[in-house]
């Protein structure tokens, strides 16, 4: 559909995609993260790409991550990025649309921020550090938006105990007070 | 616990006699006076609305007005799903809120948490405050609720909720105290 787009990002961009697909009708492009600012403030600028909408942010944890009716080889390891960030993008002028995607080991979850460029990005990027502890640098105003400071770890992770709950308050007459026993190991 | 109720000296029981029959009076005129005050945070506040409008009318019980402030309130109605981040504001309206007083977990969240078992959701509004009286259903029925603020009223009148329990609990120990002292 918007198989233009990432043709006009390759030939502009060449050395920052990393590779490029499609799925269900989106375009997606791999980018790598040292030049994500730089593919970003092209696709805004650029008069053919103009992508005035920021749709969503948000993250995938690979963690433990095998697919049904696959090869083996299409399984998380070690050795493969533990994080992917992906960043969707439209443009109302020329109605077309792009995924950015971008890789993050699991020893470096950071990233440049794009709320610079987009602000609507402030608060989902907020919910990415929330919920899966990425740093993204540049960020204004980084912190957790719904959880309380208290909480510790980052619940959305999969190695995050299921059920594991940081209570703020608890009754005083109740027989076993989680609050007063010593806290969990975070794993 | 760990009080003893019983009393053997003639004064003594002509004043719990005394005081129970006050007692009974005061409930009575409690029980058909109550002013909830709706803490509604999901989707079972609709059914709340449905009971509270005329057609299941929780009005005929004197459950009739809804006071959006706990000083005006003595029934607390948890109604829908409690996270751990609320806990802290459910307490304090729940301190806030003047002696005696009562709560009504509304619905399987507030109960027990329904089939929320994860990081953000409170196992049940009882993990921080007494519930006098547990609606199951997701969402309770109308009916369900109106039998819950029976069972409540019945409660009432027979002095057995928390607070009351907790005033008759710590009056006893005073008495106990002073007998001693």
């Amino acid at each position: 559909m918007s198989q233009k787009v990432l043709d006009a990002l390759k030939a502009a961009h060449g050395s920052a995609v990393d590779r490029t697909g499609s799925a269900h009708g989106d375009e997606i492009a791999w980018i790598k993260r040292d030049q994500l600012l730089a593919v970003a403030t092209w696709l805004k600028n650029d008069a053919q790409m103009a992508f005035d909408a920021p749709v969503f942010c948000t993250c995938i944890d690979w963690l433990d991550w095998k697919p049904l009716g696959q090869p083996p080889s299409h399984a998380w390891t070690e050795d493969k990025p533990r994080f992917t960030v992906c960043y969707q993008l439209r443009s109302f002028k020329h109605r077309h649309r792009v995924r950015l995607e971008i890789e993050l080991p699991e020893s470096d979850p950071r990233l440049p921020s794009l709320t610079p460029l987009w602000p609507a990005f402030n608060w989902q990027e907020r919910e990415t550090f929330d919920m899966y502890g990425i740093k993204f640098d540049g960020h204004p105003d980084l912190r957790r938006i719904y959880l309380y400071e208290e909480f510790v770890g980052h619940p959305l992770r999969k190695d995050y105990p299921k059920e594991k709950r940081q209570p703020l308050v608890r009754r005083d007459d109740l027989p076993i007070n989680p609050i007063k026993r010593p806290p969990m190991e975070q794993k | 616990m760990g009080v003893e109720i019983t009393t053997t000296r003639l004064e003594d029981a002509a004043k719990w006699a005394k005081q129970s029959t006050l007692d009974k009076a005061t409930n009575w005129g409690r029980k058909f006076s109550l002013f909830s005050y709706p803490f509604v945070t999901a989707c079972c506040g609709m059914e709340f609305m449905s009971v509270a409008g005329p057609k299941y009318d929780l009005a005929r019980f004197g459950a009739e007005f809804p006071r959006f402030s706990p000083r005006q309130s003595d029934l607390l109605m948890v109604v829908g799903t409690i996270t751990e981040k609320q806990g802290p504001a459910v307490k304090r309206v729940y301190d806030q809120m003047a002696e005696p007083k009562w709560v009504i977990a509304f619905g399987v969240c507030a109960s027990t948490g329904g089939f929320y078992q994860n990081y953000h959701t409170m196992p049940g509004v009882d993990q921080v405050i007494p519930v006098d009286v547990y609606i199951p259903g997701c969402p309770p029925r109308p009916e369900q609720v109106l039998d819950a603020l029976i069972l409540l009223m019945d409660r009432i009148q027979a002095g057995r909720g928390h607070s009351q329990l907790r005033d008759k609990r710590e009056q006893l120990i005073a008495s106990q105290n002073q007998d001693e002292g």
